[in-house]
């Protein structure tokens, strides 16, 4: 199990659920990120921070402190 | 119904709401096309925007909503759209029927919103947008079987081509004369949620005294859902028996660990998933797309950061090098018509009023529009086809070091045309600590308002050299380098402030990546026209006001003795021996002494010497001061007020016919030049940090419902600049650059 800042651009994998306790949780869920969904990371941002990921067939961006609360299971 | 303006039958409000990026203005604009009326939501300062629609003989009045991702509102900004769709807006009719535009390429996540409209009972037309994008990903969308498994009309559309529209007016007609939508079954809920908000509704309506206004369902449902957000935090003192603490134990009573966000997202999706498995064909594969490939090199670790860099530097050479021939063309043109009018009027206080006071002011001020234009077409365009996105994505690391987010930037960077619509722009940052940072770090982004200092002092004293073997002129280099000094100031000062004043948990950066596309230059010309006319208002208003009012503090007391001792100085050359041409420069020399006298024994004057002292550190004397201080309402009021005390003064030559001239000739009291290059760059330095702007300040006050924000701001940056240009002008005079 990892969670979806661990994954490198070209990887895939399916959310299983969400981490700890956050407020942010209800805005990654409404963006759709939620048990079930399929994501890709498609690219980390020059800096190193944040990451692109597809979710729900459309691109989004997020810092790679939010994508620790993301659990996935790499594969697919 | 009853009959409106003879023509059209006045059906009703219809709410046009959608996620940001889907083209929801784009479609507003082709459906109402110049029926549109801006103005202000009273209480919050959210734009609102409403026209009216025509279609076979009837009207609806549209009402285009701030784009949403989703109803559960974090801010009085985002409350804005409930309060409008639940009819509870004060100032608003209750609306008759929603539109909601939905992006084609991006159903599963644009459906969010449409499952929480549909929520609200109302008739909603869904306007199925970028049809032609998603052909070219293969995606074909059934808009017949998404119609019958939703319950609504659903309408293909691509509103930058204006296909679909006719269709989609009808069937928005259709909806709000039907009047209610059908039964379909939205997305599912467990019973224990339902029955929470059901026993929320019924005790807070019966304190519906309390409250002033009933409660509806759907309200109850996101008072229950949403911990922490703004639906909440408004009510809860009123009746704070029934939420805050109270409202947590109903949370736990439902279950799930309280996390009832995630129920409503689980079902919501569910109910999604069905739709679109019915209802649209996807490749197995992910189409690789024109803008996937184009985002390959745009946020490519090297080629990315060169590219925004290049870009960057492209827009600021743009505005110097482009305006130049348009902004002599408007120099000549109010030249010449100073030159008119003051051969037809008799000389005098009035003649002086026109000529030196609104011509030369309002000319001052007009001759950099074509600048600004220039800028905020740059702005427009990056904002329309999708780069600000990627702008942000590429600078949030930094930017996050800051205090701020990858989203500041795009306010940030409006703040380059207009700190004001840039400021407005913040509201997009849910975050209210990452909104204030970024609102009180605005104004230091070098505004269009300031290009007049900086085009003035950089075109009379930047030797327009060229550098690094002919590459970079030396010019354009110094308006590139007075635009990173804003830049590099806001960093510590949005640090110092997220760590002192805004104090908390680094929020969130959750930004959806748009798909490129194509500019839609009515939206980029409606923006341009905005900006440009703002500029303008200002310049017929507050600009020209205060040019009066420094033309009559340099023009009066206009004491008659200086008048009689000029008078019997020319009426002694009448005798003089000389020719015709040597007493008409005679004459001219005599003016000009008198003119000097004259303003030398001004309000303005005394005044001006009164501040000299405080400015003296800067390099400055007390005309550029007063210049300075007359600037604090509205910057772009430094040079007309210029333009007024050097025109008019002594100081200027025969032959001297603009501003550039008079500021390289005329000279301090022992004789040595008052304007050097450490000067320039000290007047410079000074507006790029200071907050000149009465306007700037009053928004500030808007968005942060206090005086206190806008009095900080106004303190600090004044501050900053005085330290800032005293530094400066010590600093190079010290490197010998005053010679």
């Amino acid at each position: 199990m990892h969670t979806l800042n661990q994954l490198r651009p070209g990887d895939r994998g399916v959310v299983q659920g969400l981490l700890g306790d956050s407020s942010l949780h209800q805005r990654l869920q409404e963006m759709g990120v939620i048990e079930g969904a399929e994501v890709e990371v498609v690219r980390i941002a020059p800096l190193g921070d944040p990451i692109e990921i597809i979710v729900q067939g459309y691109h989004l961006s997020l810092r790679k402190a939010e994508a620790a609360f993301v659990e996935v299971e790499q594969g697919c | 119904m009853e009959p409106e303006s003879g023509t059209s039958r006045s059906v009703g409000v219809v709410a046009v709401v959608g996620n940001p990026n889907v083209g929801k203005t784009t479609l507003f604009n082709a459906l109402t096309g110049l029926n549109q009326v801006t103005g202000n939501y009273p209480g919050v300062t959210v734009e609102r925007k409403s026209g009216q629609m025509k279609a076979g003989g009837c009207t609806a009045q549209l009402i285009d909503l701030p784009g949403t991702y989703s109803l559960a509102a974090r801010s009085p900004d985002e409350m804005i759209v409930v309060d409008v769709l639940l009819g509870q807006q004060s100032g608003e009719k209750p609306v008759d029927a929603v539109l909601a535009v939905v992006d084609a390429t991006n159903l599963e996540r644009n459906l969010y919103l449409v499952s929480q409209v549909k929520e609200l009972g109302k008739p909603i037309v869904i306007a199925l947008n970028m049809t032609d994008l998603a052909e070219k990903r293969q995606i074909v969308v059934d808009a017949e079987t998404l119609a019958r498994e939703i319950g609504a009309p659903v309408v293909p559309i691509c509103a930058h081509k204006r296909i679909g529209i006719d269709s989609l007016k009808q069937a928005v007609i259709e909806a709000v004369c039907r009047g209610r939508s059908d039964s379909i079954d939205g997305p599912e809920y467990p019973k224990a949620l339902l029955d929470e908000v059901a026993a929320l509704e019924k005790e807070l309506n019966a304190r519906r005294d309390t409250l002033g206004r009933p409660v509806q369902n759907m309200e109850a449902f996101r008072l229950l859902v949403d911990r922490g957000g703004y639906a909440e935090q408004r009510l809860k003192h009123r009746v704070p028996d029934l939420l805050g603490a109270p409202l947590d134990e109903r949370r736990t009573r439902v279950g799930f660990n309280g996390s009832l966000a995630a129920v409503e997202a689980r079902s919501r999706y569910a109910w999604i998933r069905r739709i679109v498995s019915a209802g649209v064909r996807k490749p197995s594969t992910r189409i690789t797309t024109t803008s996937d490939k184009i985002d390959t090199y745009l946020t490519h670790k090297v080629y990315g950061t060169l590219l925004f860099a290049l870009l960057m530097a492209t827009v600021f050479q743009a505005i110097f090098a482009w305006a130049s021939p348009i902004m002599d063309l408007v120099d000549a043109t109010f030249g010449g018509l100073g030159d008119w009018v003051g051969g037809h009027m008799s000389d005098g206080v009035l003649k002086s009023l026109i000529v030196d006071g609104i011509i030369a002011g309002v000319g001052s001020v007009v001759i950099f529009v074509p600048q600004i234009l220039i800028l905020t077409l740059f702005v427009a365009i990056l904002e329309d086809c999708g780069y600000m996105a990627r702008a942000a994505f590429l600078m949030d690391r930094l930017l996050s070091k800051c205090g701020l987010s990858g989203q500041s930037f795009i306010p940030l960077l409006s703040s380059f045309a207009c700190a004001i619509p840039g400021i407005m722009a913040t509201r997009t940052i849910a975050n209210r600590r990452d909104r204030f940072a970024t609102i009180l770090v605005a104004p230091l982004m070098s505004c269009s308002a300031r290009l007049p200092v900086y085009t003035v002092m950089i075109a009379a004293f930047i030797p327009a050299h060229k550098i690094a073997g002919g590459l970079i002129g030396l010019q354009g280099l110094t308006l590139f380098l007075m635009y990173c000094l804003g830049i590099t100031i806001a960093i510590p000062v949005a640090w110092i402030v997220k760590k002192t004043l805004l104090k908390g948990d680094t929020p969130p950066f959750l930004l959806e990546l748009p798909s490129y596309k194509l500019p839609q230059w009515g939206t980029v010309g409606r923006k341009v026209y905005t900006q440009g006319r703002e500029f303008l208002w200002r310049a017929g208003t507050i600009i020209l006001s205060i040019s009066i009012i420094v033309w009559a503090l340099s023009y009066f007391p206009h004491s008659q003795s200086i008048t009689q001792e000029f008078d019997q100085k020319r009426a002694a050359l009448e005798h003089a021996v000389m020719s015709d041409t040597e007493r008409e420069e005679a004459v001219k020399a005599i003016d000009n002494e008198e003119s000097g006298a004259h303003i030398h024994n001004s309000y303005l004057a005394a005044m001006g010497h009164a501040i000299e002292p405080a400015v003296a550190p800067l390099g400055w004397d007390w005309r550029i001061g007063m210049a300075a201080i007359s600037s604090f309402p509205a910057r772009e009021v430094v040079i007309a007020t210029m333009g007024t005390i050097f025109y008019i003064g002594g100081e200027v030559d025969e032959n001297s016919d603009n501003l550039r001239t008079v500021l390289q000739t005329v000279e301090r009291p022992d004789g040595t030049k008052l304007f050097n290059i450490p000067v320039a760059l000290s007047i410079m330095v000074f507006f790029a940090l200071c907050c000149q702007c009465g306007a700037t300040l009053a928004i500030i006050r808007r968005e942060t419902r206090s005086l206190r924000w806008p009095l900080f701001t106004f303190a600090y940056m004044t501050t900053l600049a005085y330290v800032g240009a005293m530094v400066t002008y010590h600093a190079t005079t010290w490197m010998g650059w005053g010679a």
